[in-house]
């Protein structure tokens, strides 16, 4: 009887959805990778700033960690039987959860993937993100125009997870297109050949990781002097091997992210350059194209030039190179999230 | 118990005297199971020492350096020092899933109590390990007097922990320079001394001290004796007089101890206090624990096995990196290891049966 | 006439509205071997575990060389030298021989390795393991050090033995000490008892085998619905009558002639 109720309920949403889509009371769905992440945090902030602005509901979730696809598929479920107007979501499994997200559309709702494109990209409505191949082609170049004699640099790459997700690919790509080597398949890392990379190591993301990695990547070779990192905790754990080998003058770490932990290691030196991205903006411009697409039926666009809306990405350094456009570190600190 | 009768009592002076007859493989194999159960650590003893002379063959002198193989040490410090708690646990038959969380919490509190409270860090690593031995002796009450399994225990304090780690920590880094700047003493275990090529930091130190103290203290003391009893069999263990819930709530208590020296160790390896680091040191811990030889039945094992068996999954890791191996095949070895322990631990236990 | 050792007097147990003992009798004489048997449920065991220790019972008094005493636990009955030798033995399989004999009352080192470093006199132990094993003349086991489990269970039982012989000064009570024994170990297991008998202590003997019972038994104690019914002379009474007084087909003897 119970679960009659519950189904009848969830029926009743769901026909309602699309009387109510231009009500007031419209309501939008974050759906994060976990609740824990600073990055995450932040863009949940973003997110309820941008609602509480346009006077609608914010619904959110998070997987209980990241990988935790099964949470993010009942969020969506969730999502739908309470007849939200649209979900943003950044998504842990981007192929897998594509099913859950045709049902999302095809019940009425629209689907922005935030910060990780769907796999196809086309899954959702649109994808706000940051362009992460820019992202890495910036800290690439600034790594060329840094080093003493790129021809012969010696480069250690510390990546996300063996799982290659396409955030940790492009980043991965970019930076070395940036520096001038030739990726080969544009779809993964490793497949290269330049006698420059020294090793990729992979590193989850964390300082632990970013640590072990650069350590596994001194035992292959010593002589490292370009260190790429997937994040600023990898970067962090990543000066304090070569540190403890006394090799943190001989190395530059250069990274991604831009959070307000990895700006103060720009200023203190830890880390070389970082290309900022903005959550904030990433999730109060996705609520903003949620409700305007509900209320009008306008969906929202993508960057000229690209298959995707650009969020955008700054270069912070306190080192400054010629001919690349770069933020201080007192811009990146005005600029920096959690 | 159920042997034929008088079976292996009547054969004894036999074998003495036809020996040369009599040694048929099954013997040999009951005197290697025999030599197994009274030094349980010589299996992950072997092993380590046969992967060591492989990958050094295999990578030459980039693995087989003081560098390298102190390097493997660096890296397995902070799980080894956790699978020493483990281990006391697992000795007397539980599990403890909230190791992990307990060292970061320990560290979290550490790190946050010097930048939010302004206390010196000396005083901040004392709130630390306090923290660290809060919660085991939580675990060991709600384990001895409770008397709820320890698996569904450790499982219930490592989501309080870590939901506690991040609530409280939001999860907010503080950084490697600020702690340098500010409470050194937080990162005393990242300290290295050098000789020749090899690097110790004092947190492998702090390891190689854990490993050493708790060995002596579980081989020599009656405590030590007790936890093999407790973890053997409970109820003999109360009736020859073993004070069993104190036993267990000691246990417990001291591994929440170790685990918060795990923490701060964390923060001297990791230079910054992370609250989202440790995450996998409950199953790295039994990995180790397990590839080291000690029974998860309890009873059977030792520390020493333990340091080998973290030792194992440290060089596997390297020796395979530096071979340029895909890093999943560490895992499908580590995997095959522990069911090989596993495997071995069984039949020496239903041997002695 | 010598006194007993070991007496209660009017024991009482209930559990709910059943009745485990009913103003309940017991005599232990020094040096004997007291057999005690009774059907399944008699309450035999409540009897047992009252002397040593794992039970208190309601009412009633338990005398140990005279004097009152109060168990609350077999540690405590222990500390009186009364030892039991549990039906499971009690024993942890991997651990020594001689780690088991002493388990729960280790001795220390002399000095300060002992009272600083708590390290256990090991050297001390095996020897005091030895000897004892060598008086109850159960020297097939060769080393002292091997574990437990890896001896028979006639030998795992002699251990049992030794330990309760080394330390019970007063009384040893053996729960079914034959009872999961084949034929050869069950003999080794009764001249054990023997022998233990021969160094002066006295001996409560739980078991269900006739034959056993009458080989060893000074006096026979037959429990019978929660009470002492009589306690015979096994030169006097057959096996049969045994039985047939266990189960209520005999009545009792006049106890006047026996005690």
């Amino acid at each position: 009887m119970k679960y009659l109720t519950t189904l009848a309920t969830a029926a009743l949403m769901t026909a309602g959805m699309s009387v109510a889509a231009s009500a007031a009371d419209t309501s939008v769905c974050l759906i994060t990778k976990d609740a824990t992440n600073p990055f995450f945090v932040k863009m949940k902030e973003g997110a309820q700033a941008k609602a509480d602005e346009l006077g609608v509901e914010l619904r959110s979730f998070a997987g209980k960690y990241d990988g935790d696809h099964e949470t993010q598929v009942s969020a969506i479920e969730t999502c739908i039987a309470a007849g939200a107007g649209g979900i943003l979501l950044v998504a842990t499994d981007s192929k897998a959860i594509t099913g859950q997200v045709k049902k999302a559309r095809d019940a009425g709702l629209v689907v922005i993937a935030l910060d990780t494109p769907l796999d196809p990209m086309d899954a959702a409505d649109m994808t706000f993100a940051t362009d992460n191949f820019l992202a890495g082609e910036l800290i690439g170049k600034w790594a060329a125009k840094t080093v003493d004699d790129p021809a012969n640099a010696k480069i250690g790459l510390i990546n996300i997870n063996v799982t290659q997700p396409s955030v940790g690919v492009l980043r991965n790509q970019g930076f070395l297109t940036g520096f001038g080597i030739d990726i080969g398949d544009k779809s993964k890392w490793g497949d290269e050949t330049d006698s420059r990379i020294v090793g990729q190591e992979i590193g989850n993301g964390n300082a632990e990781g970013g640590r072990k990695g650069m350590e596994n990547l001194l035992a292959i070779n010593p002589d490292i002097n370009v260190v790429y990192t997937i994040n600023e905790p990898t970067a962090a754990g990543a000066y304090e091997a070569l540190k403890a080998f006394g090799k943190q003058d001989d190395a530059v770490i250069v990274s991604v992210d831009g959070g307000c932990p990895g700006v103060a290691n720009v200023e203190a030196g830890v880390i070389g350059a970082t290309a900022q991205q903005y959550p904030l903006d990433m999730a109060g411009k996705g609520v903003e194209a949620i409700v305007k697409a509900v209320e009008t039926g306008e969906m929202p666009a993508a960057t000229e030039g690209k298959d995707f809306f650009d969020t955008g990405v700054g270069l912070v350094t306190d080192k400054p190179v010629e001919g690349l456009e770069q933020l201080t570190v007192e811009e990146g600190k005005n600029l920096c999230w959690g | 118990m159920t042997d034929a009768p008088g079976s292996a009592e009547e054969r004894l002076p036999e074998q003495e005297t036809v020996a040369e007859f009599n040694s048929s493989h099954k013997s040999n194999f009951h005197r290697l199971l025999g030599f197994l159960q009274t030094t349980p650590s010589a299996i992950p003893l072997f092993v380590l020492v046969t992967a060591v002379i492989i990958f050094g063959i295999l990578n030459g002198n980039r693995f087989f350096s003081p560098f390298a193989l102190t390097l493997i040490l660096q890296q397995v410090a902070i799980v080894g020092i956790v699978a020493v708690a483990q281990s006391l646990v697992i000795l007397t038959a539980g599990i403890d899933l909230s190791v992990g969380a307990i060292a970061v919490i320990s560290s979290v509190i550490m790190g946050k109590f010097t930048f939010d409270l302004g206390i010196p860090g000396e005083l901040a690593v004392l709130c630390g390990l306090a923290t660290g031995l809060f919660f085991g002796t939580a675990n060991g009450l709600l384990v001895a007097f409770v008397k709820l399994p320890p698996f569904i225990v450790t499982l219930g304090m490592w989501q309080i922990v870590l939901a506690a780690n991040f609530l409280y920590s939001g999860s907010v880094v503080i950084r490697s320079e600020e702690i340098a700047q500010v409470a050194p003493i937080l990162q005393f275990f990242g300290r290295t001394i050098t000789v020749g090529g090899a690097v110790f930091t004092y947190g492998v130190i702090l390891l190689l001290f854990l490993v050493l103290l708790m060995s002596y203290i579980l081989s020599q003391t009656a405590w030590g004796r007790h936890v093999y009893a407790v973890g053997d069999d409970p109820d003999a263990a109360e009736l020859s007089g073993v004070k069993v819930k104190a036993t267990l709530v000691s246990v417990y208590a001291i591994g929440g101890l170790i685990c918060g020296f795990a923490g701060w160790a964390l923060i001297g390896r990791l230079g910054s206090v992370s609250p989202q680091a440790g995450q996998l040191a409950n199953i790295e811990s039994i990995t180790a624990v397990v590839i080291g030889g000690i029974s998860l039945f309890g009873g059977r094992g030792s520390v020493a096995g333990t340091l080998f068996g973290a030792l194992i999954v440290g060089v596997f890791t390297l020796g395979l990196r530096l071979l340029g191996a895909d890093v999943q095949w560490t895992y499908l070895l580590i995997g095959a290891l522990i069911i090989f322990a596993v495997t071995v631990d069984q039949t020496i236990r239903k041997v002695s049966l | 006439m010598t006194s007993p050792i070991l007496t209660a007097r009017k024991l009482n147990k209930r559990y709910g509205r059943v009745i485990a003992m009913e103003d309940c009798d017991f005599d232990l004489m020094p040096g004997e071997i007291l057999a005690v048997i009774g059907d399944n449920g008699a309450g035999k065991s409540t009897l047992i575990k009252a002397l040593s220790g794992a039970l208190r019972p309601d009412s009633g008094e338990i005398r140990l060389e005279g004097k009152p005493v109060h168990f609350s636990s077999p540690i405590q009955a222990r500390e009186h030298g009364i030892e039991t030798v549990y039906q499971t033995l009690a024993l942890s399989p991997a651990l020594t021989i001689a780690d088991n004999m002493f388990m729960g009352r280790e001795i220390l080192k002399p000095g300060i390795m002992g009272s600083v470093f708590r390290q256990l006199d090991k050297k001390k132990m095996q020897n005091f393991a030895r000897d004892k094993l060598t008086e109850l003349g159960l020297m097939t086991i060769q080393n002292i050090a091997q574990t437990v489990e890896t001896l028979s269970g006639g030998q795992r039982q002699g251990v049992a033995v030794a330990r309760a012989a080394a330390f019970g000064t007063n009384v040893v009570i053996l729960d079914e000490p034959t009872a999961a024994l084949g034929v050869k170990e069950s003999r080794k297991v009764l001249d054990l008892i023997k022998t233990v008998k021969s160094k002066g202590i006295p001996i409560i003997l739980i078991s269900h085998n006739m034959p056993h019972v009458f080989e060893v038994a000074d006096r026979i104690h037959v429990h019978r619905l929660g009470k002492r019914l009589c306690v015979v002379d096994p030169k006097q009474y057959s096996m049969s009558d045994a039985v047939a007084l266990m189960t209520g087909a005999m009545a009792p003897p006049d106890q006047e002639a026996v005690a």
